[in-house]
């Protein structure tokens, strides 16, 4: 079948501003979606789980999250890293503080609770914007790293200064420690970034969205049409703040099982979640995908293909990965702000009109 | 000139006041931007603010959609004095406005752009929009369908999904100009609409001006350069030089005004 627009003709305004408006989009998507769910669980051992798929499944959740604050509303941030960590340290909070609590909700809960932080550190961005911004939020990233260090109570008084992740169960499987079957951990991560996502594109299709871009674009004219600055971007904040702080819990309580904060949440954690976003494109839900894909795969492959193949030894392989990164970071940059996400749309434009360049 | 009205050369009917500036006086430091000005705005009618560059115009217009606080004078509205506010306050009252420099969101479409004009129209909040279920797609459906409207009376269809960065400028101050109109402003500001344009696009955009004002009533204040269509568009003219206003009436009156000749033939800084 030919991948054409043509004969699927718009109706009525809600298909037109449906997500996929092509049918073959639609099609692949709920495909992709029946593999997600029905046969990869059935297929994912504690290989396939910890190298690429649950790292892939929540680092996604912070791509998006940081994607709406910085992608949509323009706001940039530095201090992922410290949002994860507030999110993995309320989430452990709760899980000691309350055992009954179901995991699914103390994962909501530690996002809630980063929306939160998130809407105390963006308050600066009422009067500041930019560079400026950015080294405030990095201000955010250190102190809070620095404070959950500092503070005793944060990881229970721990001798060596770690949390560590109880066992919970959902539907009476363990979900975390380290009982934790490797389909389990991912359907866990699965679902809920799914149901994020839809909430993401939800409110970036319509007039939410709309605010936070014309911020973004031009905050003098977006006031001058009614948006109200303060309150937009701390909704930005909030709403980008909840991902990352939920993606942060899970990081921590499903992925790592224990962690460190400084290690696990530190100032490369901010890097690694913009470099998603800016590979994968700004501004674009199948860009915070993409990146995330893309820099959770590019490791494994290199590891596999260099070290395992070609026998080189690991730090030349984990060099090579860095100067890839930055290589592509400055392409991206220079040549195609909108990142992988506008490659993928042009070669669909391409496709779409094909054989016939014009 | 009555507070109750009057009717135009063309048989228009224009009513009572809808906004009313009072003794304005806006300074920026030592400079004076604007001194001591007062004029009316009524309902229905098209109001031009003309003047040589630098005469305060823009000014003005910022006063009138809250970007600047005047250091005197008050500002009446719907026969309110308007305590100082911001633009977005300003902005949900209906008064809706472009700009001498294009203030387009270059990264959305045109669509998404007009879209954003219905803003203090919308209802639906955030927890009901991030679940996209009955009155938030409702809504959305709603105000897609005006907006849709107002891209056919403008004439910009074939543009609609078109990101506003790429268009050419002429057709940028169009979708400026629909942006606006998408709000349904009670008052509506045209900051030089024409400036820019050739021939043709200043033909088109004077039509649309008089259509918006004929069809949907709304009462228009705009600055522009070109006299012959500020004499064509307006029933009333105020005249500004070097932040004084040097006249005020029909464009037949101020024509014939001759402090206006004068700052326009340049006797005093040529
Ligand atoms: N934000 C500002 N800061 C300082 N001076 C300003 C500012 N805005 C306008 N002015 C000054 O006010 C005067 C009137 O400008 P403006 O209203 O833009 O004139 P016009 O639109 O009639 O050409 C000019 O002398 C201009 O330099
Ligand atoms: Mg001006």
């Amino acid at each position: 079948m030919l991948y054409r627009e043509a004969g699927d003709f718009k109706t009525s305004y809600v298909k037109d501003s449906q997500t996929f408006p092509i049918k073959a989009d639609r099609m692949a998507y709920f495909a992709l979606l029946a593999v997600a769910f029905g046969v990869v669980p059935f297929f994912i051992n504690d290989y396939w789980a910890n190298a690429v798929f649950v790292p892939f499944l929540i680092y996604a959740i912070a791509a998006i999250g940081l994607n709406i604050l910085t992608g949509y509303c323009g706001q940039v941030s530095l201090g992922t890293g410290g949002f994860m960590a507030v999110g993995a340290y309320a989430c452990y909070k709760l899980m000691t503080g309350f055992p009954d609590l179901p995991m699914l909700l103390n994962v909501l809960l530690a996002g809630g609770i980063t929306a939160g932080v998130g809407v105390l550190f963006g308050l600066p961005s009422l009067r500041i914007k930019g560079f400026y911004l950015a080294v405030a939020t990095l201000a955010a990233q250190f102190f809070l790293v620095w404070l959950f260090n500092k503070v005793p109570w944060f990881y229970n008084y721990s001798a060596s200064g770690q949390i560590t992740a109880p066992e919970r169960t959902m539907f009476g499987i363990a979900v975390t420690g380290a009982n934790t079957p490797a389909w389990a951990k991912y359907l866990f991560c699965l679902v809920i970034l799914v149901a994020l996502a839809w909430l993401a594109r939800n409110l970036t299709r319509g007039m939410v969205g709309r605010k936070w871009m014309a911020i973004r674009d031009m905050d003098i004219a977006a006031e001058i049409i009614g948006v109200n600055p303060l309150t937009t971007k701390l909704s930005a904040f909030a709403i980008s703040s909840f991902f990352i702080g939920v993606s942060g819990a899970l990081f921590f309580s499903v992925y790592l099982g224990a962690a460190e904060v400084g290690e696990a949440f530190g100032i490369q954690k901010s890097f690694l979640i913009l470099f998603m976003i800016i590979i994968g494109g700004l501004g674009s839900m199948f860009g915070s995908f993409a990146g995330a894909a893309f820099l959770v795969l590019l490791p494994v492959f290199l590891k596999n293909v260099l070290v395992g193949g070609l026998g080189w030894p690991t730090d030349l392989a984990a060099h090579i990965e860095l100067m890839i990164v930055g290589g592509l970071i400055i392409t991206f940059l220079i040549l195609e702000p909108h990142g992988l996400a506008q490659l993928w749309r042009v070669a669909k434009e391409k496709l779409r009109l094909w054989p016939f360049p014009h | 000139m009555s507070t109750e009205g009057y009717t135009t050369a063309d048989g228009r009917k224009i009513g009572g006041v809808l906004m009313e500036m009072k003794n304005i006086t806006l300074r920026f430091g030592g400079v004076k931007a604007i001194t001591d000005i007062s004029f009316d705005i009524r309902e229905g009618e098209i109001r031009a603010i003309i003047g040589p560059n630098g005469a305060g115009k823009s000014s003005m217009l910022n006063v009138i959609s809250g970007f600047y606080v005047p250091q005197e004078g008050e500002v009446w509205f719907r026969g309110q004095k308007r305590a100082p506010m911001r633009p977005y306050e300003v902005a949900r009252q209906g008064i809706a406005r472009t700009f001498q420099n294009i203030a387009l969101f270059e990264g959305m479409t045109v669509l998404d752009n007009i879209m954003t004009g219905r803003l203090t129209l919308m209802e639906t909040g955030l927890a009901a929009q991030s679940l996209w279920w009955g009155k938030a797609q409702r809504e959305e459906v709603a105000h897609r369908e005006k907006v849709e409207k107002i891209i056919d009376f403008l004439e910009i269809q074939p543009i609609r999904k078109t990101p506003v960065g790429r268009l050419p400028y002429g057709l940028k101050k169009r979708v400026e100009l629909a942006r606006a109109l998408a709000a349904e402003p009670k008052l509506l500001l045209l900051d030089e609409p024409m400036a820019g344009m050739n021939v043709e696009e200043k033909e088109d955009m004077c039509r649309f001006i008089l259509d918006v004002n004929d069809e949907f009533g709304t009462t228009i204040a705009l600055i522009e350069h070109d006299m012959g269509v500020v004499m064509d568009l307006s029933d009333r003219v105020v005249v500004m030089d070097y932040g004084k206003k040097i006249g005020d009436g029909t464009p037949d009156e101020v024509r014939s005004n001759p402090d206006v000749i004068r700052a326009y033939l340049g006797v005093e800084h040529a």
